[in-house]
């Protein structure tokens, strides 16, 4: 088993930013957790089709990194994108409609969960396929740096995608042509469900990212305040056009891995140890403890998150079904719509 | 012009039109080096430089995924495999990616992106050999090119980047006319003159490259030059060929196919690739379908036979259809 208590979680906090940012990044924690248990209970309710890979114990991750991101910014995702949509920037109600299936998803009903995206947010669809959005996302930052300098790219996958080969060929063209890219790995111990220690030899996957020639760390992946400041100094690096960093963050499923997967393989102690270091909780802790806000202003981000959430779930389960004909739409681009 | 000289006069002129076309791939813009597996990229990078002639290491899912990522983001890719049969390698963006994008966006992401893959059997051996056009062909969201000559590989070419679709182009190693240390051993000639002015050829129209009253025989690349050989000497057994040469597989011009069996109603199919599920078992299914009253005989392929490529130039030659295997063909054709 991987030792519970790691040097990464003991560190000292990390700065709080200013409160505006810092109850933003709350906020945003909070509509993800919202959301996506909203759905898990459509889900389980048998109203949503297909599957879902849900992101609840991993949305400081999201938070943190797009906390810095504008919309000129663009983001790559994987089979779990519903945090990385939400963080950001998709309308919860369009991410909603797509879940239905609905033409008035972001993707129009032919995406699906595991496909969210929208370019007007900067978020491509994203790719199911393990690593395979790693080396799309070094030409997205080949574009940035050719056509619209001091934009760049996170782009996000787990501790699974670290085995590929398409990792490792997109993780080094972003080094060799210093391409304006975070590479985010959401390491949350299980690629479904084979155990980090059954796939890699190496305690820290950060430890071989350096060997690609960036810099590379492993951060507390549920402490939204130490990715926030972590991502920070990348995403600086990125902009100053001085190349891609790598940023392992560690971090937990309080999900299954998808629909109706109940976490048999996981260790109890681990699981315990884990459950118990919520990201939202701790975040509300240390805004409390430190007198950033008070309870009545976190309550209100919380009741407004779970609103909403509950809003975007009726709105799309509602959202209008396209004719089965669509399905042989946008096969090819029909242009700008 | 060769062919290898009329795809590089294409990249150079649409790369001088539009700032955002980039070149992408191994072993290209290196001074002194070969611009490409096969010289079509040749000296490129002295006119653009080495950011838009963009070498790759040996890293073909690497390569073809940076192409998908750029092309999303507002450039348009052209991006070559030395050899088709590396394509593999990149199988996911090739298969998963690349052409479900826009798909999966719901038509509200673009991907403008031309892949060029040299294909064809040379004595390499079976895995420098192979013409995967089937793989690609079957996947929806691709189209895909196959000019053989040079005034179609410029126009085609062109049509290609500026296509807002995935585009793949299959060019043929011993039809380039490449010199020098990339010289192919029984090439074929198809210099002609090409004109310097802007041209394109749309997609899915075929060209009649033989009129004849027997038989409609559909084949691209090599084989079109083979069986061209081989309707020149059916003339003396008084058989006709009508040659076509479809230019696109997808967009695939069934009307021509199915104007010149109005007048044959009997159809062969000549193709490299061997023939299980090769694209021409398609295109019969398509036609027998579809126009089953246009034939008066069963169609016909010809094909490479269903075994990978051997090195042995006498294996080689017994496998991949031969002018007089066609001939051979066409003559049991009529005599049934």
């Amino acid at each position: 088993m991987f030792p519970l208590n790691q040097p990464e979680l003991e560190r000292s906090p990390a700065p709080l930013p200013d409160k505006e940012k810092a109850l933003d990044l709350y906020r945003t924690m909070w509509r993800i957790r919202a959301f996506e248990d909203r759905v898990y209970q459509y889900f389980e309710a048998g109203r949503i089709p297909g599957t879902v890979h849900q992101y609840q114990g991993q949305e400081a991750i999201a938070a943190g990194v797009c906390g810095h991101l504008q919309r000129r910014d663009y983001i790559t995702s994987t089979h779990r994108p519903h945090g990385h949509a939400i963080a950001k920037g998709i309308p919860l109600e369009e991410m909603a409609a797509e879940l239905f299936g609905s033409v008035a998803g972001c993707c129009r009903g032919h995406g699906g969960s595991m496909h969210m995206g929208s370019p007007e947010y900067g978020m491509p669809p994203a790719s199911a396929i393990v690593a395979g959005g790693v080396p799309i996302a070094a030409g997205i930052g080949l574009s940035c740096r050719m056509r619209k300098p001091g934009s760049v790219v996170a782009c996000f996958f787990g501790d699974g995608a670290f085995n590929n080969g398409a990792f490792h060929e997109g993780a080094n063209l972003c080094a060799i042509w210093d391409l304006p890219v975070v590479l985010v790995c959401e390491n949350n111990f299980y690629g479904a469900s084979t155990h980090l220690t059954l796939a890699n030899k190496i305690p820290r996957l950060a430890q071989r990212a350096c060997s690609y020639g960036m810099p590379a760390e492993t951060v507390d992946g549920n402490d939204v305040f130490v990715v926030y400041e972590a991502a920070g100094r990348a995403v600086e690096r990125a902009r100053a056009n001085e190349g891609p960093s790598f940023l392992e963050c560690l971090t937990y499923r309080r999900c299954g891995h998808s629909r109706r997967d109940r976490n048999q393989y996981r260790d109890k102690q681990e699981e315990q140890f884990w459950l118990a270091r919520d990201p939202l909780e701790l975040a509300r802790d240390r805004l409390l403890r430190e007198n950033v806000a008070t309870r009545a202003e976190l309550e209100v981000i919380e009741q407004g998150a779970a609103a909403e959430a509950q809003a975007a779930l009726e709105h799309g389960e509602r959202a209008a079904q396209p004719d089965g004909e669509e399905a042989l739409r946008h096969v090819f681009w029909e242009g700008s719509q | 012009m060769t062919i290898a000289k009329a795809l590089r006069l294409a990249i150079a002129e649409e790369m001088r039109r539009d700032a955002t076309v980039i070149c992408i791939g191994e072993d290209i813009g290196i001074p002194g080096g070969w611009g490409g597996a096969f010289t079509v990229t040749w000296g490129l990078e002295r006119e653009f430089g080495r950011e838009r002639i963009r070498n790759t290491p040996i890293s073909e899912a690497g390569l073809m995924g940076a192409a998908i990522g750029a092309a999303l983001t507002g450039l348009r890719p052209i991006a070559d495999f030395q050899y088709s049969d590396f394509m593999f390698c990149a199988a996911d963006q090739l298969i998963n990616q690349a052409p479900k994008i826009c798909f999966m966006s719901g038509g509200r992401v673009k991907v403008p992106l031309v892949v060029r893959a040299p294909v064809g059997a040379t004595t390499r051996g079976a895995q420098h050999a192979q013409c995967p056009e089937a793989w690609i062909v079957h996947t929806p969201g691709w189209k895909v090119a196959v000019p053989c000559t040079p005034y179609d590989a410029k126009g085609l070419l062109k049509s290609a980047v500026r296509d807002d679709n995935p585009v793949f182009i299959f060019e043929h190693k011993l039809l380039y006319g490449s010199s020098g240390a990339r010289k192919e051993d029984n090439a074929v000639q198809v210099d002609e003159a090409v004109p310097q002015e802007d041209f394109v050829v749309p997609f899915g129209v075929a060209a009649v490259r033989r009129p004849g009253r027997d038989i409609t025989l559909v084949a691209t690349h090599l084989m079109l030059y083979r069986a061209l050989q081989a309707a020149e000497e059916l003339t003396q057994a008084g058989i006709e060929l009508e040659v076509i040469d479809p230019r696109t597989l997808v967009p695939f011009d069934y009307e021509t196919v199915c104007e010149s069996l109005g007048r044959t109603g009997r159809l062969m199919i000549v193709e490299e690739d061997t023939r299980r599920g090769g694209w021409g078992a398609e295109i019969i299914a398509e036609i027998a379908e579809k126009h089953a009253d246009l034939l008066k005989a069963p169609p016909m392929r010809v094909a490479t036979y269903d075994a990978p490529i051997a090195a042995s130039p006498v294996m080689e030659r017994y496998a991949v259809p031969g002018a007089e295997r066609i001939a051979a063909a066409a003559r049991t054709m009529m005599a049934e």
